[in-house]
């Protein structure tokens, strides 16, 4: 117990600590496949360091919505990656964790970052937050959608039993696992603000949806928004790579040796999946704002088809 | 064990070709409707190789010939031909918003499940699952067919439809390879007739659009 104790807190302290890394690295391959140099990848923590020496400007219309957001939406997306295993299963939380809870989380951070775009009054800050209601919208009934499948053919919405259940090996190459996979990566996509739903390099009045709702952030309000957007990203990389490539992630019950292999096969997998999504943003364009329904509708009904063709297989 | 794997992975296959007919309805552009059928085409012959590795038939990797050759690569490659030659505008237009259109979609691949599933109740696994893809690629081929005005689009979804039956064929045992081949070379007379007509249509109506025929309808 005092091990799981121990891997929990620790789980908790690597999501932070790693959460920058994972963006400077995304931006980096990014960069490199444009045929720019690029920043370090250490440079977020540089940026995340400089914003928290500043001090923060609150416009005078702003309530204490504006001010209590950052730290709502960063509690709410940390403690959502608290429940979403990454070098071990062996965690203190993981009885209490459950997929439909991250999406509710997630959703709370959204409902926060979006009122904090309203709060101030200006006109971009509205716009974003409509937009990001949009995208919210659409994404997370396919979200939850993925959650049903996934937990119809494990038994389990907790994101540790899915990933022992896929583990186990019995699942096989099951069709409604790779077509949760992609719904999935579409939906992760939409959440986390990437190309083709939102651009998060972008501060171009038409494009952007997240950078829109945090334009009037400054300081340690901006550091805590930022890492917070980071720290989603990475529980989305945690979880796609968790539930369906969980190799070597350690057991309950095992030792620290376990849990040593366990982090070296979750760095590799995050880092290999984070290069993957650069080649993919670069390889793309961003959508218009009228086809999200589309391309999140076709989200929802992947994940309708993945419980379809379970029950397929299950008839069988 | 390798029997379960043999299963899954031709059970992947077949879905990966669902999922190409799924992705030819979302397309907008015409270029990408026909890069999707080459490689719904591609799939398909992936499906039909794997098939002949699993059942021993080397009659199958014939079929997996005929259909990477003519329709992953003659076919597409005819159509842009087609499309570049005639000027045709590049945009897909729908009869049907594309949101519907993926509903529709999936209630006919439900629907084609529920056809299959218990008709099929003394059949072996591996042919059950097959037949229920295979059928919910031809009705989102019937679908593609119905919901697009334009004659190439109509044409893609004809082709796509056509992908479904070879998908049932190589996985029923006991195909005989001339059916497949006889279907094969009616796609592609169908294909030269398809190309004469998209001639003589635009020739007298200056559209490929299809909605300008239906008012030389005799039952109207």
């Amino acid at each position: 117990m005092t091990m799981a104790m121990l891997w929990q807190v620790l789980h908790i302290l690597l999501i932070v600590a790693l959460a920058p890394l994972v963006t400077g690295w995304v931006r980096l391959v990014k960069s490199r496949l444009n045929g720019r140099c690029g920043p370090s990848p250490l440079q977020p923590y540089r940026d995340l360091f400089r914003l928290l020496q500043k001090e923060s400007v609150v416009a005078h219309s702003a309530s204490w919505v504006f001010r209590a957001a950052p730290y709502i939406t960063f509690a709410a997306i940390w403690l959502a990656a608290c429940a979403v295993p990454t070098f071990t299963l062996n965690m203190a939380l993981v009885p209490a964790a459950d997929l439909i809870a991250v999406v509710a989380l997630l959703g709370l951070a959204r409902f926060w970052t979006a009122l904090a775009g309203m709060d101030v009054g200006t006109s971009f800050g509205g716009l974003g937050s409509s937009r990001e209601m949009l995208i919210a919208s659409l994404a997370e009934p396919a979200m939850l959608m993925v959650t049903f499948s996934l937990s119809l053919l494990s038994g389990s919405t907790s994101p540790a039993r899915i990933m022992m259940f896929v583990l186990s090996g019995n699942i096989g190459l099951s069709v409604s696992l790779g077509l949760a996979l992609v719904a999935l990566i579409m939906v992760a996509l939409a959440e986390t603000g990437r190309i083709p739903i939102d651009n998060p390099a972008t501060h171009l009045e038409l494009t952007m949806v997240h950078e829109a709702m945090l334009l009037e952030y400054s300081g340690r309000h901006l550091a805590m928004m930022d890492m917070a957007a980071m720290v989603r990203l990475l529980l989305f990389l945690a979880l796609i790579g968790g539930v369906f490539l969980p190799f070597g992630i350690g057991l309950p019950g095992g030792g620290p040796a376990q849990a040593a292999v366990g982090l070296a096969a979750f760095l590799a997998r995050t880092f290999a999946l984070a290069s993957l999504m650069a080649v993919f943003e670069t390889s793309i364009a961003k959508m218009r704002v009228f086809r999200y329904a589309d391309f999140l509708g076709g989200a929802l009904l992947l994940g309708l088809l993945a419980t379809i063709f379970h029950y397929v297989s299950e008839a069988v | 064990m390798l029997s379960h794997y043999s299963y899954d992975i031709a059970h992947l296959i077949g879905a990966t070709v669902l999922m190409a007919g799924f992705a030819l309805l979302y397309q907008r552009r015409l270029q990408a409707v026909l890069n999707t059928f080459a490689f719904q085409a591609l799939a398909l012959a992936a499906a039909a190789g794997w098939q002949a590795h699993v059942q021993n038939a080397p009659h199958l990797w014939v079929t997996a010939g005929i259909a990477l050759v003519f329709k992953a690569i003659l076919v597409p490659f005819a159509l842009h031909w087609l499309v570049k030659e005639l000027g045709i505008h590049r945009a897909v237009e729908t009869a049907l918003s594309i949101g519907w259109t993926m509903i529709v979609g999936v209630a006919l691949v439900a629907l084609s499940i529920m056809l299959v599933l218990p008709v099929t109740a003394n059949a072996a696994a591996l042919t059950r699952e097959s037949l229920a893809l295979a059928m919910s690629v031809v009705l989102l081929g019937l679908l593609m067919m119905i919901t697009r005005h334009n004659a190439v689009t109509q044409v893609v979804g004809f082709m796509a439809l056509e992908n479904g039956l070879i998908l049932a064929a190589v996985s029923a045992k006991g195909m005989p390879l001339v059916v497949e081949i006889s279907v094969a070379f009616s796609v592609l007379v169908a294909m030269t007739l398809f190309g004469i007509f998209f001639f003589r249509i635009r020739e007298r109506f200056d559209s490929l659009d299809l909605q300008y025929l239906e008012t030389h309808r005799g039952d109207r």
